[in-house]
C-alpha cells in the first residue's frame, strides 16, 4: 500500500466482512485514534506527536474514506461493536481510545459495551450528548463553509487535495445516516455514562463552533472521575490546530493512569 | 394528452426583499414573514382557481404537499384534497406525499383512501420523497429516504390491496395491526404517480414492470425532461415492455396572454419571482447529504456546474423550464414538447410565484379555452414517438 510518510504506514484490513484503511505508526501501548466526519487523508502532526509514544492505529472508519461501506452500517453502535472486532482483529490490549466528534461518540458507545481490553478513554469534542447550545449546523454547510466553521485559524487545517475532496461526500452522507436525528447523540447514553468505569480524559478547543464548549462540562459530569482539558486557541479540531498542547496532554494524562 | 391545472399554492404575498435578511425561503426564513390573514384570503383564492380550472375543462387539478417554507402553504394536502373534493368534478391529483417525512405511512393510506371514497374514485395518488429541505425542516434522516420510501410503498399499496388485519414488518417500519379504514373506492387502489426531479432510482423503480407507475418530470429545464423520460422509456424496454405516453407526465409554470409580448411582460416579474425568490435555496438545502445515492449526487453536480444563479424570464424560456406566449405560440410549443417527449400527461402551473388572482384567472381561461381544446383535437407525431 502507499506509504503515508515515512513514520507511518497504511495498510488494508477486512473486518467484519469489509476492507478499512488503517494508517499506523509509532510505538508502545496502543492508541486507536477514531476520527470524527472525515477522515484522515494522510498522517497529522498530531499523530507523529502521539507516535513518539505510542503505537497510533487510525483507521478509516467503514463507510468512510478509503475504507468500503458495509450493508450493516446504520448506526454509532454499529460502529461500537465494529471496533470490539477490529481490536480483536488487531489483537490489541490495554488500548487507549481516543476519539473526536462522532469518534468519540462510538469511543463511548464501545466502552459501555466492552471495556475488557480498554486502558483509557480520550473524547475530543465529542458528539454523543445532547447540546444544550446549538452550534453550526454542518448539514446545512458547504465544504468550505464547514472548514471555516472548524478551524479557528483555517490555515492550520489540512489542506483540503483532491483526495479529501474526492472523499467529501462519502463521509458527509454517512455521517448523515449515522447523526441525523437525533442530531449528533444518542437519547439514551446520557442515563448511563455513569457506569462508564474507565479512566477518561475530555478534550475541547476553547472556540469549538460546533459542539459548544460547554459540551465539555457535561460530559465530565456525567462521567464520573473525568478530567477535563480545555485547549486554548483551538475550534473543533484541538489536536490538528494545537497538536502538541493536544499530545502533551494526552501524555500526561495517560502517565497518571495505572495500567 | 390529458391536461391538470397544478396549484403550489405559494404565499404569493411574501415580502421579496427577505433575501437582504435571509439567504432562502425555505426551512429558515421566520414565520413571521406569514399574514394569517393574508393566508387566509389566499388559501381561499387558490382554491378558487383550482374550481374554477376543473369547471373549464381540465382533466383534473393538482396539489403537493410542502413543509416549512413560503413556496407551498399546502403542509398537508389532504385537507386541500378535502375541501375540492365536492364542488369539482374532475380528477384531484395530489402529486404528492412524501412517504419517508413520516412515522406512520399508514396515515398516508388514510387519507388517500378518504378522498379516493368520498370522490367516487377521482384520486391520483402521488408518492413522492420530498425535496431535500424537507428534511431539513422535519429533522428527517435523508440517508435513509429511498429505504423508506420503498418500504412505505410497499406498506400502504399491501394495506390497500390485502384484507386486514396484517402484521408488517420491514426494517423502518413495524405495524402489529395493519387494517386500514376506509378501504380505496378504486380497486384495486387509485393511481399512482411518481413525481421527481429526476432521480435515477426513482425512474428505474417507477418503471419496473410490477409497477408501471406515471412518471412526473416535475419543473426544469425541457432537455433534462428528455433525458429522464427517456430513461425511463429505456427502462421499460429493459423491463421487456414498451411504456405509453399515459405514463410520463410533464410539470412546468404556462402563462397564455393575448400577445407573446404581453404575455411576457405580464408574467415577467411573477416567474422571475418564483425562480430567484420562492425557489431560493442553497444546495445543502436542497440535496442534503445521502438525499441521492453518491451516483446521483455526482450526476446532478455535473448537470447544474456552471448554471447561472439567477434566472430570468429568457433564460426560463429558453430553457423551457417557462412556457409563455399568445394561445398560439403556447400549444405549438406544447405539440412540440408532446413528441419530442412522448408525453401523455401536462401539468400547467399557472399561478407561480406572486401572479395575482386576476392574472391567474385569466390564464386558466386562456389555456382551457386556446390551447387544451385544439391540442386534445390533434394526434401526436407516432414517428417522433419512437425515435428511441
Amino acid at each position: 500500500m502507499n506509504a503515508a510518510s515515512a513514520e507511518a504506514t497504511r495498510t488494508t484490513h477486512t473486518i467484519e466482512g469489509v476492507e478499512v484503511s488503517v494508517l499506523r505508526g509509532g510505538s508502545g501501548p496502543p492508541l486507536l485514534f477514531l476520527h470524527g466526519s472525515d477522515a484522515f487523508a494522510e498522517w497529522q502532526p498530531f499523530m507523529a506527536e502521539l507516535a513518539r509514544r505510542y503505537d497510533v492505529i487510525v483507521p478509516d472508519h467503514p463507510g468512510f474514506g478509503r475504507s468500503a461501506t458495509p450493508p450493516w452500517l446504520d448506526t454509532i453502535g454499529d460502529l461500537a461493536h465494529f471496533y470490539r472486532a477490529f481490536i480483536e482483529a488487531f489483537d490489541l490490549h490495554d488500548v487507549i481510545v481516543a476519539g473526536h466528534g462522532i469518534g468519540g461518540w462510538v469511543a463511548v458507545e464501545l466502552a459501555l459495551r466492552d471495556t475488557r481490553e480498554l486502558r483509557a478513554l480520550v473524547l475530543v469534542d465529542a458528539a454523543g450528548l445532547p447540546l444544550s447550545v446549538d452550534g453550526v449546523d454542518t448539514f446545512m454547510c458547504s465544504p468550505e463553509e464547514i472548514r471555516a466553521a472548524s478551524y479557528l485559524d483555517i490555515r492550520r487545517a489540512p489542506a483540503p487535495d483532491d483526495v479529501l475532496r474526492a472523499h467529501q461526500a462519502k463521509n458527509a452522507l454517512m455521517t448523515a445516516r449515522l447523526a441525523w436525528q437525533p442530531r449528533f447523540y444518542d437519547p439514551q447514553l446520557a442515563k448511563w455514562l455513569h457506569r462508564l468505569r474507565l479512566p477518561t480524559l475530555v478534550v475541547w478547543g476553547d472556540g469549538d463552533a460546533i459542539f459548544p464548549p460547554r459540551q465539555a462540562a457535561a460530559f465530565a459530569a456525567a462521567i464520573g472521575g473525568a478530567r477535563t482539558l480545555v485547549i486554548p486557541d483551538a475550534g473543533h479540531h484541538p489536536h490538528v490546530e494545537a497538536p502538541q498542547a493536544f499530545a502533551a496532554g494526552v501524555g500526561a494524562f495517560i502517565d497518571g493512569v495505572r495500567s | 394528452m390529458k391536461f391538470i391545472a397544478f396549484h403550489l399554492m405559494p404565499y404569493a404575498d411574501l415580502d421579496l426583499s427577505y433575501t437582504e435578511r435571509y439567504d432562502s425561503a425555505w426551512v429558515t426564513l421566520p414565520n413571521s414573514y406569514y399574514d394569517p390573514v393574508k393566508g387566509h384570503a389566499l388559501y381561499n383564492r387558490y382554491i378558487d382557481e383550482l374550481e374554477y380550472a376543473d369547471r373549464l375543462g381540465f382533466d383534473g387539478i393538482g396539489i403537493n404537499e410542502h413543509h416549512q417554507n413560503a413556496y407551498g402553504l399546502m403542509p398537508t394536502p389532504g385537507v386541500i384534497a378535502g375541501a375540492l373534493a365536492r364542488r369539482t368534478k374532475g380528477t384531484i391529483a395530489v402529486l404528492g406525499r412524501a412517504l419517508p417525512l413520516v412515522n406512520n405511512p399508514l396515515v398516508i393510506a388514510e387519507e388517500f383512501s378518504m378522498i379516493d371514497n368520498i370522490t367516487g374514485g377521482r384520486l391520483i395518488a402521488g408518492f413522492v420523497r420530498g425535496i431535500g429541505a424537507e428534511y431539513h425542516s422535519w429533522n428527517m434522516n435523508p440517508a435513509f429516504s429511498h429505504e423508506r420510501f420503498g418500504e412505505a410503498h410497499d406498506l400502504i399499496v399491501r394495506a390497500w390491496t390485502e384484507t386486514g388485519p396484517f402484521h408488517w414488518r420491514s426494517k423502518h417500519y413495524d405495524f402489529r395491526y395493519v387494517n386500514t379504514w376506509p378501504r380505496p373506492y378504486q380497486q384495486p387502489h387509485p393511481p399512482i404517480w411518481i413525481p421527481s426531479q429526476g432521480s435515477r432510482e426513482t425512474i428505474v423503480w417507477a418503471a419496473a414492470a410490477e409497477r408501471k407507475y406515471t412518471y412526473l418530470q416535475t419543473y426544469s429545464p425541457v432537455a433534462a425532461v428528455k433525458r429522464f423520460l427517456d430513461l425511463y422509456r429505456e427502462e421499460a424496454q429493459k423491463a421487456g415492455y414498451t411504456a405509453t405516453p399515459e405514463q410520463l407526465g410533464w410539470m412546468t409554470p404556462v402563462y397564455v396572454g393575448e400577445t407573446d409580448a404581453s404575455a411576457r411582460a405580464e408574467a415577467k416579474s411573477h416567474i422571475e419571482a418564483f425562480a430567484n425568490k420562492f425557489l431560493r435555496m442553497k444546495a445543502e438545502m436542497v440535496r442534503p447529504p445521502g438525499y441521492l445515492s453518491l451516483a446521483s449526487a455526482k450526476a446532478v453536480l455535473e448537470a447544474k456546474a456552471g448554471r447561472a444563479a439567477e434566472h430570468t424570464v429568457d433564460s426560463l424560456m429558453e430553457s423551457g423550464q417557462f412556457i409563455c406566449g399568445s394561445a398560439a405560440t403556447v400549444r405549438d410549443r406544447l405539440a412540440g414538447y408532446e413528441d419530442m417527449l412522448g408525453l401523455g400527461n401536462f401539468l400547467a402551473l399557472l399561478q407561480f410565484g406572486t401572479l395575482p388572482h386576476d392574472a391567474t384567472m385569466r390564464n386558466i381561461e386562456r389555456f382551457a379555452r386556446d390551447v387544451i381544446p385544439q391540442l386534445r383535437a390533434r394526434a401526436p407525431q407516432a414517428a417522433a414517438l419512437n425515435t428511441r
